[in-house]
């Protein structure tokens, strides 16, 4: 961090966003644009954070089309007996290709994560800034089924859900979904509640302009930064409660390659075999460690400017 | 460590623990200054020139007034006297000497370490801060607070000795100094008592040096002046020396011995208070003298522009050329505007359109352009200020009967009846917690819950403005206090300004961003203003785009909160100086809210004085200012400050 400060200093030209970020009111006294993304990427750590995330992406999202080019078989293929050394990284459980079931098993995982984190977002949203902005009997109401919500533990709550109504994708995401939107609602509610007494809602109530685009124009805009972190906050716990279903047995079924179920079928030989283990968990540890580095340097971005200033 | 002034310590006449034949002593005798700043420089990290060779000096119970607008560096000179320099900022270059009465040796507060300095930190010099409310600590009792500053410093021998110096500096502030008072907490008093506990602390320990930060601009004017009073009763007791740091020239007038000026960390003009301020040598010191309201009305700030205009032109012709760096680019918009106006001639409505056209002519006028610019609006003021106050009364635009509005038992507005005639600007004059805002609120329907009622044009207005009809809506237009919340940080302005034509009008995106444009152009902003987010502007140029809302949807009554409250008084004057030519050019009816009794003669034609939520004097506004009627008024036009 220093070390870019002090060479950007001697020439700001190069990399004007990174001497910006470095120090805020230095990049204000230059006149030059000092935003969140500016200060969020002159942070080493939201570099790697988003490096991190993009290397498992990348793997999740490209490893189905390498199939079976780049190792010979499809994820259901048999390669030989289980637990062999053969190919790559081993065989499984029934003798498939660890690498190709690798390949194969990340985008279900990452796809349930980020559509459960955005449907949570969306009725958290919600719920919070209603809450927020129209207050008194109604905010009690919504605040308080919330506090209902928050006491059911999270995983305990998806595997009731799970046990009745069936192990389906939708069921899933929809859980996890419902688990988030009372954290995020509080989040968004105190966030909005220092946004509301701002002369400008006061203005746009004057205008009368329609409640629901204040609450979307107006408010939205001035909670993003809190709701950024919260967001790569629920992905990171999203990654791990999906994870933890499938090896569970209660998300992903098999014959489908999943992360998670791989880390179930080869945990009875672990010391023979490890790599049908080891590679889905490295995967996840890799993936909420970047998203949790991404919400942290967001957190820190964001901390200065928002409510109150651009 | 032996204590500095264990056995040497003599008591002064009024009690202070000194130490025999000190610096300071010897200073005093020599009649030499006890705290010398010499050539001080100080730079932003990132090599930014942010005080740029400033030297002062200040002598026993003498205060200085070091004057300037926000960002010219005030108080950060203020600061190094504490030996303080804020984040971010480094010395460059420069001396801070101070001669503390405790010791033989000048003290260099750049210099010294950090346990030196808070031993003299709060003892022999201290520090009186702007918001008393914000300085105290809110969990701690008042005597406690006060008690702490002299355990910290080892005051006298025991704990009687400290107890009884607690009590005779809650007298000396003209606070009660029984144990009942001192056990209170800080949020049990007002304001002025707050602010009087912060001057306690400050003298308790007799300090030599005293720095103060704008110390009363949060009070009101009767407690201003009480505070003013305290300040330079204690600083003439106590031989201290005062650095009062204000960018208000009334204040200084009745307070200050010597005026030392800043322009953008530069000291452009220093002397005695009455020759800067009877003769200011310096182009800014005349601005600012320009800008600065008075009862009386004599100095016409609505002309502030025209006046700022050729006291710069004068400058040019002296010493070819110097800018007024303050709030740069609202100036060079504004003289291109006014220049044009002053083409147009007098008559109304052409000027609006005339800003950008003229823009490229006027921004390089010579001081020939600009007087005449000075003269057409001068004119221009002249006849307006005559055709309002000569006319007979105009039929009533907004009529508020019996306005009542209650929070639970207390009751904040009490029967309001309260006229606005058309083309007419009315003042409403009221301290903190008189209902000022309350009123303006409730007529411009952001507040629903009073009772009563207001008419506009003889209709009843209904509470909230969601239940008005679009007409009304559009013909009202209220103006917050503070420009910093009143835009959305996250929109453009121009997203912001065309808010009230999406939500009143038909008209097309196109109609709509020319309407936008004009109304920027009619604030003296410029279009080129229309893609800009408020974090970039100044409080001036937010506060024009605040007006620029309210005027985008051309409406007959304006009613403006306090606007100039939170702005610095060349950038008050200027507000106010395109409020009164907008009002001319449009006949606004204008309901103008204010705390600030010496802007009646320069807004207003009429004067309402709301006290307690009732009007204690209402009538014309040279009636109210000569003859008031009621004990309320007169008090306030006891205490207004003077130039």
């Amino acid at each position: 961090m220093s070390t870019n400060a002090d060479s950007t200093r001697t020439d700001p030209v190069v990399e004007p966003a990174v001497a910006q970020a470095a120090d805020p009111e230095r990049a204000a006294g230059t006149g030059r644009r000092n935003t969140v993304v500016t200060r969020f990427w002159a942070q080493r750590q939201s570099r790697l954070g988003v490096a991190l995330t993009a290397l498992v992406v990348l793997v999740a999202f490209l490893g189905p089309l390498l199939l079976p080019w780049a190792t010979g078989y499809t994820q259901t293929e048999f390669a030989d007996r289980p637990f062999q050394g053969s190919g790559v990284f081993g065989t499984d459980d029934l003798g498939r290709d660890v690498l190709s079931r690798f390949l194969a098993g990340g985008v279900s995982l990452l796809l349930y994560s980020v559509l459960a984190t955005a449907l949570g977002m969306f009725l958290g949203l919600l719920f919070g800034m209603v809450s927020a902005y129209v207050g008194g009997a109604l905010d009690s109401v919504i605040m308080r089924a919330n506090d209902v919500l928050l006491a059911i533990p999270q995983l305990v709550f998806a595997l009731l859900a799970i046990t009745v109504l069936g192990p389906q994708p939708w069921v899933l995401v929809t859980v996890i979904a419902i688990t988030h939107a009372p954290r995020i609602a509080r989040v968004a509610r105190s966030a909005a509640l220092g946004v509301i007494n701002e002369d400008y809602i006061r203005a746009a109530e004057m205008y009368a302009m329609p409640r629901a685009r204040i609450l979307f124009r107006e408010i939205l805009p001035n909670i993003t930064g809190p709701l950024a972190v919260e967001a790569g906050l629920r992905l990171t716990y999203s990654i791990g409660s999906i994870a933890s279903l499938s090896f569970l047995g209660l998300g992903m079924q098999p014959p489908a390659a999943d992360w998670g179920l791989m880390i179930n079928e080869n945990r009875i030989a672990l010391a023979v075999q490890p790599w049908g283990v080891m590679l889905p968990v490295l995967a996840i540890a890799i993936l909420t460690i970047g998203t949790n580095l991404i919400a942290d340097a967001i957190a820190r971005a964001s901390a200065t400017a928002n409510i109150g200033d651009a | 460590m032996a204590h500095p002034h264990a056995d040497t310590t003599v008591m002064s006449a009024t009690g202070a623990p000194m130490v025999a034949g000190s610096i300071w002593h010897a200073r005093r005798e020599s009649g030499g200054n006890i705290l010398e700043i010499e050539d001080l420089r100080i730079g932003s990290t990132a090599g930014r020139e942010i005080i740029k060779g400033v030297s002062l000096s200040l002598r026993p119970a003498e205060i200085l007034a070091l004057v300037g607008e926000s960002g010219s560096g005030k108080t950060t000179v203020g600061l190094t006297a504490l030996g303080h320099l804020r984040r971010g900022l480094a010395l460059t270059g420069g001396t801070v000497t101070l001669c503390p009465s405790n010791s033989t040796e000048p003290a260099e507060m750049t210099s010294l370490d950090d346990a030196s300095l808070r031993r003299l930190r709060g003892a022999r010099v201290s520090y009186i801060p702007q918001d008393p409310a914000l300085s105290l600590n809110p969990s701690m009792r008042v005597g406690e607070q006060i008690r702490e500053v002299l355990d910290i410093h080892r005051f006298g021998t025991s704990a009687e000795e400290r107890a009884e110096r607690v009590r005779s500096v809650l007298r000396e502030v003209g606070l009660p100094d029984d144990d009942a008072y001192q056990s209170r907490w800080p949020h049990q008093l007002s304001g002025g008592q707050q602010q009087r506990i912060g001057i306690a602390m400050a003298f308790a320990m007799y300090p030599d040096v005293l720095v103060l930060d704008e110390p009363t601009t949060g009070l009101d004017v009767s407690t201003q002046a009480l505070v003013l009073e305290t300040i330079r009763e204690m600083t003439v007791k106590n031989n201290a020396a005062g650095l009062y740091i204000t960018h208000d020239l009334a204040v200084v007038a009745e307070i200050a011995d010597r005026v030392a000026v800043m322009l953008s960390g530069e000291l452009v003009e220093e002397g005695a208070a009455e020759e800067v301020l009877r003769a200011p040598r310096h182009t800014y010191t005349k601005t600012l003298i320009a800008a600065v309201p008075d009862l009386a009305g004599r100095n016409r700030i609505s002309e502030f522009e025209a006046r700022r205009r050729a006291a710069a032109g004068e400058e040019e012709l002296s010493t070819g050329g110097f800018g007024i760096v303050e709030e740069g680019a609202e100036a060079e918009t504004e003289t291109g505007a006014e220049a044009g106006s002053a083409v147009a001639g007098t008559d109304s409505a052409g000027s609006v359109a005339a800003g950008p056209a003229a823009g490229a002519s006027g921004t390089g006028s010579d001081s020939g352009g600009a007087t005449t610019a000075a003269a057409g609006a001068s004119a221009t003021a002249e006849a307006a200020t005559g055709a309002a106050e000569g006319d007979a009364p105009a039929e009533p635009v907004v009529q508020v009967r019996g306005l009542t509005l209650a929070y639970g038992r207390k009751t904040v507005l009490d029967g309001i009846d309260l006229d606005l005639r058309a083309g007419e600007c009315t003042m409403l004059l009221g301290e903190s917690g008189s209902g000022k805002t309350t009123l303006s609120r409730s007529l411009a329907g952001i507040l629903d819950t009073w009772t009563g009622s207001v008419a506009y044009r003889g209709e009843e207005l209904a509470p909230s403005t969601r239940r008005r009809t679009v007409d009304q809506r559009r013909e009202i237009q209220y103006i917050f206090q503070s420009p910093f919340s009143s835009l959305n940080p996250r929109r453009t302005l121009g997203e912001s300004i065309s808010v009230p034509l999406e939500m009143s009008s038909g008209l097309s995106a196109a109609e709509r961003r020319e309407r936008v444009d004009t109304a920027l152009d009619a604030v003296r902003l410029g279009r080129a203003f229309r893609d800009r987010r408020p974090g970039d502007l100044s409080g001036g140029e937010r506060q024009r785009a605040a007006i620029a809302r309210a005027l985008v949807n051309m409406p007959t009554v304006l009613i403006c909160d306090e606007i100039t409250s939170a702005l610095d008084v060349s950038v008050q004057a200027s507000i106010i100086d395109l409020l009164s030519r907008l009002r001319e050019e449009r006949g606004l009816t204008m309901l103008f809210v204010t705390h600030n009794i010496a802007l009646a003669r320069h807004v207003s034609a009429r004067v309402a004085v709301l006290n307690q939520g009732r009007i204690v004097d209402e009538g014309p506004t040279d009636a109210v200012l000569t003859s008031p009627t009621h004990a309320y008024t007169k008090e306030l036009l006891a205490n207004v400050p003077t130039l």
